[in-house]
C-alpha cells in the first residue's frame, strides 16, 4: 500500500488529499440528498411511512421542544429586561423576545433538540441496518433502500421542522411573558402589543426557510452517517455505528450553525 | 443458468477470489463449500448483484451481468431471493411485516391476496400464530424459518442460501435441508447454498462445488467429490464429517461407504457373504406437508434408532439419503433379511416412533430393497440392484 508521508512531510499534498477527500463526501451527500428528495415523490407514495416518521420526529418531540422552548423565552425575558431597564425601555420586552425566538432561537434551537433527541436516533437505526445486512437485504428484494429509509425521513424533517419551531416560537414568546409579566410586573397587554408591532411576516417566513433548510441537513446528515457506517475506516460493527451516531450529531450541530449564519446574512 | 467466467475480486488488501470460474446449473441446488473466510459469501452476493467483480465476468443465461442496463439487472433481480447467514430480518417490524414486505414492495398485489400467500407460506414452514410476534422474540429456529419464508414468499427462480442452518440444532439443520430440497424439487427453483454441513447437504445437492484460495477447485456430483483423491478435498471433508449422523445418531454414508469395503475385502479373502438393505421412509414429503419438515425430521431420527435396535450387533447401519438408511449385515442372505424386515414391521409401532400416545393421522410408510453382493461389484452396483423394482425385499406400513 503506498503510504504518505503526512502533513509534516509534505504540508501541500496533505492538504490537497484532504480537499480531494471532502470533495468527494460532499459530492457524495449531495447525491444522497437529490436521491432521497427525488424517490420521495415516485409511485407508491409512502404516504404511511410518511406519517410514521413524522410521529417519530415531530410528535414525539413536542414535549422536549415545549420544554426547552418555555425555558429559552423565561430567560430570554429575565436577560432581556435587566438589559432593557438600564435604558428606561423594558417595555420592548415583548419584541425583543419574539424577534429573537422567530428569527433566530427558534429554528436553531429546535434543529438542535430534534438532532439530539430524534437525528441520533436515526444515525443509530439505519447504521444498525446497515451492520446487520438489513439493507443488502432490501436491495435483494429489488427495494431502494434510500427510498425506503431515506425519503420518509426527509419529508417527515421538511414538515416536522416548521412545525415545531413555530411551537417553539408560541411556547417561547409564553415563557418571555411569564417572567416579563409574571414575575418582573410589565403589563401583559404592552407585552403583547409590542409582540404584534414588532414582528413582521419576513421575519416569520425567513425563520420558516432557515427551519426548512435545517430539516433538509439534519436529516440528510443523519441517514447518510447511518447509511454508510460499514465505509468507515475506523470502527467496525457496533463501534461503527456509536462513531456514525456522534458524527451525525457533531457534523449536523455544526452545520445548523454555520448554515444558520449563511442564511441570515441572506435574510437580513 | 449462471456461470462465473475468471472472476476476481479483491477487499481492501484482501484478494478474495481469483480468477473464479463456475458454473450454476438450472433446477439443480449447486452447493459451495469450503473453509470459513475464503469468500463463498462474496461469491454469493456477486451472483445478485450487491457486489461486481473487479475483473472477469458474470453470465446468466449467455448474458453478462455487465452488459445490462439497468431495467434488465432490476428485471432479473426480482427472479432472485437471498436467504442471508444472520437471517437479516427486519427487527422493527412484525413476522407478517417481514415475510410480506417483498409482496408490497415489488409486486402490485391486494391487501387480502398478500395475507393469504404470507399464510400459506408461514403455515407450510410451521410459522403460524406468530404474525404480531417480533424477530427480538423469536428462537433461533424460527428466525431461520422466518427469513427462509420471506425469500420464499416471491416464487423465485433461483435462491441463495447462505449457510441457512448456521446456528440450529441437528434435527432443525435438517429441517431446513429438506425444507430447502422439498421446495426446490416443488417449485422447480435453482438453489445456490452455502454451508458447512457434510455430509448432509450431500443428500440434497446434485452439484457440489468447492472454493479455496479465491479459486474453485471442484465442480462435480456429491459422489464425484466424495471420490476425489485431491488430498485437499479429502482433508476438508473428512475433517468436516462426523464420526455420527447428528440427525438420526447413526454413521453418515461414508462410515457406510467404508463398512461396505470392509466387508467386501472379508468377502474376497474368507468368503463371508454380506448383504446390503436400503430402508426408504417413501412418504416423508406426505409427512412433512401434513406435519411439518420438523416433524419429518424427528419421524426420521427414531425410526434410524428403532431400526438399529432391531439389527444384530454385528449389523452396521448409516445413512444414506435425506430419507434411506443403508443397513450392511454380514452373514445374511435373501431369506435372512426378508426375515429382518418382517420382524422391523411387526414390533415397531407408530407410536414408539412418534414417542407420544396419539395417534397422528398418518401411516409411516416403508420400502426395503435388497441386494446380496458378490465378488467384485461395486457398491454403485450394488446401490442400484438394492433399489430397483425387482429386488424389492418387503413394504410395510406403521401406523
Amino acid at each position: 500500500m503506498a503510504s504518505h508521508p503526512g502533513i509534516l512531510g509534505s504540508p501541500i499534498s496533505a492538504l490537497g488529499r484532504t480537499v480531494i477527500v471532502m470533495n468527494r463526501e460532499l459530492g457524495r451527500v449531495v447525491i444522497f440528498f437529490l436521491k432521497g428528495l427525488i424517490l420521495i415523490f415516485s409511485f407508491p407514495f409512502q404516504f404511511s411511512r410518511i406519517i410514521r416518521q413524522i410521529y417519530f420526529i415531530g410528535m414525539k418531540s413536542i414535549f422536549v421542544i415545549c420544554l426547552t422552548a418555555a425555558f429559552t423565552g423565561m430567560v430570554l425575558g429575565l436577560q432581556g429586561y435587566y438589559s432593557l431597564v438600564k435604558f428606561g425601555s423594558e417595555g420592548l420586552l415583548g419584541a425583543a423576545v419574539a424577534l429573537s425566538l422567530i428569527r433566530e432561537l427558534g429554528p436553531v434551537m429546535t434543529a438542535i433538540m430534534i438532532i439530539g433527541r430524534a437525528g441520533s436516533a436515526i444515525a443509530a437505526e439505519i447504521g444498525i441496518m446497515r451492520i446487520s445486512e438489513q439493507i443488502d437485504a432490501l436491495e435483494t428484494m429489488d427495494i431502494s433502500p434510500i427510498r425506503f429509509l431515506v425519503s420518509p425521513r426527509i419529508a417527515a424533517a421538511v414538515i416536522s421542522f416548521p412545525l415545531l419551531t413555530a411551537l417553539f416560537d408560541v411556547v417561547g414568546i409564553g415563557g418571555g411573558y411569564l417572567t416579563g409579566s409574571g414575575l418582573l410586573g410589565i403589563s401583559p397587554g404592552i407585552y403583547f402589543s409590542r409582540v404584534e408591532s414588532s414582528v413582521l411576516m419576513q421575519d416569520i417566513t425567513g425563520g420558516f426557510i432557515k427551519s426548512i433548510v435545517f430539516a433538509v441537513v439534519v436529516a440528510t446528515i443523519c441517514c447518510y452517517q447511518g447509511y454508510y457506517t460499514h465505509l468507515r475506516t475506523k470502527g467496525f460493527g457496533a463501534e461503527g455505528v456509536s462513531f456514525s451516531t456522534t458524527s451525525a450529531v457533531v457534523i449536523s450541530s455544526v452545520l445548523i450553525l454555520i448554515t444558520d449564519y449563511v442564511l441570515t446574512s441572506f435574510l437580513l | 443458468m449462471i456461470r462465473f467466467k475468471n472472476v476476481s475480486k479483491k477487499l481492501g488488501n484482501l484478494q478474495v477470489l481469483k480468477d473464479t470460474n463456475l458454473d450454476i446449473h438450472e433446477g439443480q441446488v449447486t452447493t459451495l463449500i469450503g473453509k470459513s473466510g475464503e469468500g463463498k459469501s462474496v461469491l454469493l452476493k456477486h451472483i445478485i448483484g450487491l457486489m461486481t467483480p473487479d475483473s472477469g465476468q458474470i453470465l446468466f443465461r449467455g448474458r453478462a451481468l455487465s452488459e445490462m442496463n439497468r431495467r434488465e439487472r432490476r428485471d432479473l433481480k426480482k427472479r432472485f431471493s437471498y436467504m442471508f447467514q444472520n437471517n437479516a430480518l427486519f427487527d422493527s417490524m412484525t413476522v407478517f411485516e417481514n415475510i410480506s414486505l417483498p409482496l408490497k414492495e415489488g409486486q402490485h398485489m391486494k391487501e387480502a391476496e398478500i395475507a393469504d400467500r404470507v399464510h400459506q407460506k408461514m403455515a407450510q414452514l410451521d410459522l403460524s400464530d406468530i404474525d404480531g410476534k417480533y424477530p427480538s422474540q423469536l428462537s433461533g429456529g424460527m428466525k431461520k424459518r422466518v427469513a427462509l419464508a420471506r425469500a420464499l414468499v416471491t416464487d423465485p427462480e433461483i435462491v441463495l442460501f447462505d449457510e441457512p442452518t448456521t446456528g440450529l440444532d441437528p434435527i432443525r439443520k435438517n429441517a431446513v435441508h429438506s425444507m430447502i430440497s422439498d421446495y426446490q424439487r416443488r417449485f422447480r427453483f435453482t438453489a445456490v447454498v452455502v454451508s458447512h454441513e457434510i455430509p448432509d447437504i450431500f443428500y440434497i445437492s446434485q452439484r457440489i462445488a468447492m472454493l479455496q484460495d479465491g479459486a474453485i477447485i471442484f465442480q462435480g456430483t456429491p459422489e464425484e467429490i466424495q471420490k476425489s483423491r485431491d488430498p485437499q478435498i479429502q482433508q476438508f471433508i473428512r475433517g468436516l464429517e462426523a464420526r455420527h449422523d447428528n440427525l438420526t445418531g447413526i454413521s453418515p454414508q461414508t462410515q457406510g461407504i467404508k463398512r461396505f469395503r470392509e466387508a467386501m475385502a472379508r468377502l474376497q479373502r474368507h468368503d463371508v457373504t454380506f448383504s446390503v438393505i436400503i430402508f426408504t421412509v417413501e412418504n416423508i414429503d406426505e409427512i412433512n406437508e401434513k406435519a411439518g419438515h420438523l416433524f419429518g425430521q424427528t419421524i426420521l431420527k427414531n425410526f434410524a434408532t428403532e431400526l438399529q435396535r432391531s439389527l444384530r450387533i454385528t449389523d452396521s447401519c448409516s445413512r444414506f439419503g435425506l430419507n434411506k438408511i443403508m443397513a450392511v449385515l454380514p452373514n445374511t442372505d435373501g431369506n435372512g433379511a426378508q426375515m429382518t424386515c418382517a420382524k422391523l414391521a411387526r414390533q415397531t409401532r407408530i407410536q414408539e416412533i412418534l414417542q407420544e400416545a396419539s395417534q397422528p393421522g398418518f401411516c409411516l410408510s416403508v420400502t426395503a430393497g435388497f441386494a446380496e453382493v458378490k465378488k467384485e461389484t461395486s457398491l454403485e452396483e450394488v446401490l442400484k440392484t438394492a433399489q430397483s423394482s425387482q429386488n424389492a425385499l418387503c413394504e410395510f406400513r406403521i401406523c
